[in-house]
């Protein structure tokens, strides 16, 4: 039976939903393992997401500290190190936060390290396979890791999501004295800085026309606004049109951009990386154009068509337009 | 200010459709573009920017065989100062902790005050910077859409959810994985590249850094790759066939049933 530690993302006292998904996962890696939440933070915030944490894990271990009150990696690592036994298997979700911390816990634990798991084969013996995606979704990898010295590993959000977690109902225990003294970094956070508002919000837009690297250039954007126009749409788009300065931030769908829920989400040369789909919530009608078949949006769309939307925009755009005289 | 920018030579992900072959056992390498790993030229573009604003110099280094070469070049066309490549049999077969220490010893020959990554590469794990700054006992912060220059520290910017910026301060030395839009990387002309194309270029193998062959390579990975595969797709989306006013013309219809057109 494996020890595993499931590290809580939360944010102004509330759990990340990944609270119940590392759970999952790790009832997937063992189904027998005792499954141990960790909830670092201030104080209050602590309590709230120990008691949250503890429907699902039977032991939950809160480190407490008014310094801990933003998840500073730095500061956090060497507690976890000194608080979690060798050998255990930590859990943490690939987000910003986990990719923070993760990487640089499984070096000081001497543990093995995997990214971003999709999915858990199971454990035979000291070797664990996971699955993962490379090559931006295009293939999956079986990767057989060697837990005999333990392991950190990070879980894609959303992917061991159910609506079928056992309660628990488990115990909190106050960890904060066995972690020792809050550490002094050498990485010292200042401040969150939100993001600007636009002049569109798509988080309100029930339709949305988002477009991606297949719009190839600024210039040829005027075709989707075009298009979103006629169609009582807004235009939103993926991360490399915001890297490449052709629209605002606002307008990015992702999970570092907005999350929206529209009615109809219309991706146009949009390839449908996870971080991209991260930021579609509500079940959508999607339609997806691309040129590649093998597009990971088109296992998500509804309604597909393999094509080049530089012509297929043009031609939509047209034809609705006739027909609304 | 000196700075050390870690690159890959990476598939291209944007240029190819990547297959797995017929055994399962890797991908299809025949006629694959190769390129550096877009995160890399972002960071390599804020090294070079940091260095013209503060002065120092910006060294590019690469885990790799002998294609590793074009890339170091590339980088170095773009305005890098000097390359290395980290390069021996012995390395191959690395994880992500076995690249990590190998770069730590390319870090710990050199005097560095700054190391950079790309946030990610394409097997998308985003390890290898959080690794190298562990085993070098230094400060990380990953995912960095921003950093300016102060004396003895820097002040760096990290994307989190939402669009939101966590802003830091962190002590130099330190390693900084870069996301893409930090900036805009330069273009590489064709004269830029003749310019280096005569350079020397370094290479260090395991017994010039001092590696230990069992902690590196096959023979130190944790995490392999037992195959490769490409799932059977489920229900997946429903093609529209057909020429482009058939396919537009049904594509109105179903977007007028679901309240797509107002």
């Amino acid at each position: 039976m494996m020890a595993i530690f499931a590290i809580i993302q939360h944010k102004s006292g509330k759990a990340d939903d990944t609270v119940a998904e590392l759970c999952l996962a790790a009832k997937k890696i063992d189904a027998a393992a005792a499954v141990t939440a960790i909830v670092v933070g201030k104080a209050a915030d602590c309590d709230a997401v120990a008691a949250e944490a503890a429907k699902y894990y039977a032991n939950v271990w809160k480190i407490a500290a008014d310094a801990l009150a933003y998840p500073n990696a730095e500061l956090i690592r060497p507690m976890l190190v000194k608080l979690i036994p060798a050998g255990s298997i930590v859990l943490a979700p690939f987000t910003p936060f986990g990719m923070d911390l993760c990487p640089g816990l499984s070096v000081k634990m001497n543990a093995a390290y995997c990214a971003d798991v999709v999915g858990v084969d199971g454990l035979e013996g000291a070797a664990l396979t996971v699955n993962r995606q490379e090559y931006a979704g295009q293939v999956y990898a079986k990767m057989k890791i060697d837990v005999s010295g333990g392991a950190v590993l990070t879980c894609r959000p959303g992917v061991f999501a159910s609506d079928d977690v056992p309660v628990v109902n488990g115990a909190v225990a106050d960890k904060t004295a066995d972690a020792g003294a809050v550490p002094a970094a050498k990485r010292r956070f200042l401040e969150v800085v939100e993001a600007e508002v636009g002049d569109v919000d798509i988080t309100k837009s029930d339709v949305l026309v988002s477009v991606g690297r297949g719009i190839e250039s600024q210039e040829n954007l005027e075709i989707a606004f075009d298009l979103a126009k006629i169609m009582g749409a807004d235009v939103s788009c993926s991360r490399p049109i915001v890297d490449a300065k052709w629209l605002e931030k606002s307008r990015q769908v992702g999970t570092s951009g907005q999350t929206v829920k529209p009615k109809v989400y219309m991706a146009m040369g949009i390839s449908g990386a996870f971080q991209h789909l991260g930021g579609i919530k509500g079940n959508p009608f999607i339609v997806a154009v691309n040129k590649n078949p093998k597009a990971p949006i088109f296992q998500v769309a509804e309604v597909g068509i393999v094509g080049d939307i530089l012509e297929l925009i043009p031609a939509l755009t047209e034809k609705i337009s006739e027909m609304k005289g | 200010m000196e700075i050390l920018v870690c690159v890959k030579r990476v598939p291209d992900t944007a240029e190819n459709e990547i297959a797995v072959n017929k055994d399962g056992s890797d991908i299809v390498r025949d006629d694959l573009v190769y390129s550096v790993n877009e995160w890399d030229n972002y960071a390599v573009e804020e090294a070079i920017q940091i260095r013209d604003k503060v002065g120092g110099s910006v060294t590019v280094v690469a885990v790799g065989d002998d294609d590793a070469e074009e890339i170091v070049r590339r980088e170095m066309a773009m305005g890098a100062d000097t390359g290395i490549i980290m390069k021996d049999s012995a390395f191959e077969g690395s994880d992500g902790l076995g690249i990590a220490k190998i770069l730590a010893k390319c870090v710990s020959m050199g005097k560095y005050d700054l190391v950079l990554t790309g946030a990610m590469a394409d097997d998308g794990a985003g390890q290898v910077g959080g690794m190298l700054a562990a085993l070098l006992d230094w400060p990380y912060a990953s995912v960095v859409n921003k950093v300016e220059a102060g004396s003895g520290k820097l002040t760096v910017g990290r994307e989190i959810e939402g669009g939101n910026q966590e802003m830091n301060e962190i002590e130099l030395p330190c390693v900084l994985s870069i996301q893409t839009g930090i900036n805009e990387p330069r273009y590489v002309g064709i004269r830029g590249i003749r310019k280096v194309a005569s350079v020397e270029i370094p290479c260090h193998g395991k017994d010039a850094c001092g590696l230990d062959a069992a902690s590196i390579g096959d023979a130190g990975a944790k995490v392999k790759r037992a195959a490769y595969f490409v799932p059977v797709l489920g229900e997946g989306a429903e093609m529209i066939e057909g020429s482009t006013d058939e396919q537009v013309d049904k594509l109105i219809e179903l977007l007028k049933a679901k309240g797509g057109i107002k």
